[in-house]
């Protein structure tokens, strides 16, 4: 039988170390509401959404009271609206359109953010793909819970160089068109590399073809709890480190699994990944900055982080897999720098720089997260950082990530306010030196060698 | 379905939090057999003054929900000084146990 030291831990992890289910998303396929008439194509949407997903936050709110375990997060993702509204629409105005019922259906179903106002690029774009991704400036300057997320490059297929290029000016829009909020709209807009179908968290999640008519993703959190568990196991060799990690990163993620179960059974849909990401949050100690300072680096971005990071993940990533046979998404330790008050301070102190956190997401899940950027910075510097940052994805076959806000009007030295679970962030200074000859070449950069292995 | 799935968990661990005082168990107690809720394990501490209760009981027997339970207990927690909180057992069996 369970004793009072086990309670006690588990409540302690609640209660001080900032233990929480990050999100439960509801993986949703609008395929089925395919139509040529972009009103019928918006009625059915809104439909869909708000019929499968009527539930969905009120049984988050009771499984959160059966068991004291926070839920701070339930979310909506959706088949890639490039895929459900190429048919009825012909403009990127069309397609903003539907951007703006997907907020509408948001709303109404009292989730906080969703996710799927997608592309899939990674090798060619459609007249609908591009229809849509010339639409997102205006898209998330309307709504206010739509994601945005494209995926430009994979393994298999190379690096749609077009798109990139594309997405820097994109970016650099979306920008412009949110600079009262310090160009916030970006922070609602992910470029990917090996994109994954299941992943629950924003803002790059979106319900892949390959999935089930409406699935639970689950993701789970807890940097406060393996920060805590580490200080236990201070000065001792790698093999009590690691083993300290995956013990606890097992911990968190059966909580997860638990969540997820639960919710499976009382929505009636069915369960579909754990996603183990380590995913921070502003609030003092839920920072992975801080597991990082606590393993032995001074700062997140002193010599020796990779190696911390790399190894961070991959006990994260074994002690979650033996918690839960089914994970997914991203899995392993986020790096956003404005949604981690570790991070931030890094980069204040000129510790973290760009290019140290490129090297970081070589060994990390995603990549370059939440990283405020002069407002100044051009569009093709932008699409060569993007560039960088998925042929890292391809090359090491794992997912890659770029969601950089160039805050209009502010440059470095300033900061970028943003608010709740997206924090704050210094303005990092960008490598000065053009790149425009190299992006703009047009055409795709071919698959890797690895990739053939048929 | 709130009381579908009230029913199929059948342990609920109850921790008692707060300084000690007189009559913390004799509330708690009181309050559980007055609805029908078996009491099946009860451990203490005290910590430095403070006072750590834990017990597993049993609600498949009680006519009360889980939440009204728990709401309830919140109460004569609030109203006798410390923090009672009651959560389904899994959430520590899932945790602790492989």
């Amino acid at each position: 039988m369970i004793n009072i030291r086990e309670v006690e831990e588990t409540n302690k992890m609640i209660e001080q170390e900032n233990l929480d289910v990050r999100t439960i998303t509801l993986g949703i396929s609008l395929l089925d509401c395919i139509d040529a008439d972009l009103e019928v194509l918006n009625e059915k949407i809104y439909s869909k959404i708000t019929t499968t997903a009527r539930d969905l936050a009120a049984v988050g709110n009771k499984i959160e009271n059966d068991y004291r375990i926070p839920i701070v997060n339930k979310r909506i993702s959706v088949t890639p609206i490039a895929l459900v509204g190429g048919a009825a629409c012909k403009t990127p105005e069309d397609f903003a359109a539907i951007a703006r019922t997907l907020d509408q259906a948001a709303k109404k179903t009292g989730v906080n953010f969703i996710g799927g106002y997608s592309a899939l690029v990674s090798k060619g774009m459609t007249p609908a793909d591009e229809n849509l991704i010339r639409s997102i400036p205006q898209a998330l300057a309307e709504t206010d819970f739509v994601c945005s997320s494209v995926n430009v490059g994979s393994t298999k297929t190379g690096i749609n160089m077009d798109a990139v290029r594309l997405m820097g000016e994109i970016v650099r829009e979306t920008a412009q068109r949110t600079k009262e909020k310090d160009s916030l709209g970006c922070a609602k807009l992910v470029i990917f590399c090996n994109a994954p179908d299941d992943n629950p968290f924003m803002a790059g999640a979106f319900h892949g073809v390959t999935e089930a008519d409406a699935v639970i993703h689950v993701g789970v959190s807890g940097p406060g709890v393996v920060k805590t568990a580490l200080e236990q196991v201070r000065g001792e060799s790698f093999e009590v480190l690691c083993e300290t990690i995956k013990k606890t990163a097992f911990k968190i993620t059966r909580v997860g699994q638990l969540v997820a179960q639960e919710a499976s059974r009382r929505l009636g849909i069915p369960f579909g990944i754990i996603d183990l990401s380590l995913a921070p949050t502003p609030a003092v100690g839920d920072s992975v900055a801080d597991i990082l300072h606590e393993i032995g680096v001074e700062y997140a971005g002193a010599p020796g982080t990779t190696a911390a990071l790399a190894l961070l993940n991959d006990q994260v990533k074994k002690g979650g897999i033996m918690a839960s046979s089914y994970v997914g998404g991203l899995s392993g330790a986020f790096i956003p720098v404005s949604e981690d008050q570790g991070m931030i301070d890094a980069a204040e102190a000129h510790a973290l720089t760009l290019e140290k956190l490129e090297a970081m997401t070589c060994v990390c899940s995603v990549g370059l997260d939440m990283i405020a950027v002069p407002g100044d910075t051009k569009a093709s510097t932008i699409a060569g950082i993007i560039a960088d940052e998925m042929a890292i994805g391809m090359i090491n076959q794992k997912t890659t990530a770029v969601r950089l806000i160039p805050v209009i009007g502010k440059g470095v030295g300033e900061r970028a306010e943003f608010g709740g679970l997206l924090g704050y962030a210094p303005i990092m200074p960008v490598n000065p030196y053009d790149c425009s000859a190299f992006v703009n070449r047009v055409g795709r950069i071919p698959a890797p060698v690895h990739s053939f292995k048929n | 379905m709130e009381q579908i799935s009230a029913k199929q968990s059948d342990k609920t661990i109850i921790t008692v939090l707060g300084k000690d005082t007189v009559g913390i168990i004799a509330k708690v107690c009181t309050y559980l057999s007055q609805n029908n809720i078996n009491v099946l394990d009860i451990s203490q501490t005290i910590v430095q003054g403070y006072f750590h209760m834990m017990m597993i009981v049993e609600m498949k027997e009680s006519e009360v929900s889980f939440s009204r339970c728990s709401q309830e207990l919140d109460k004569i927690g609030e109203e006798i000084g410390v923090k009672i909180k009651c959560q389904k057992e899994e959430i520590f069996e899932k945790m602790h146990r492989i």
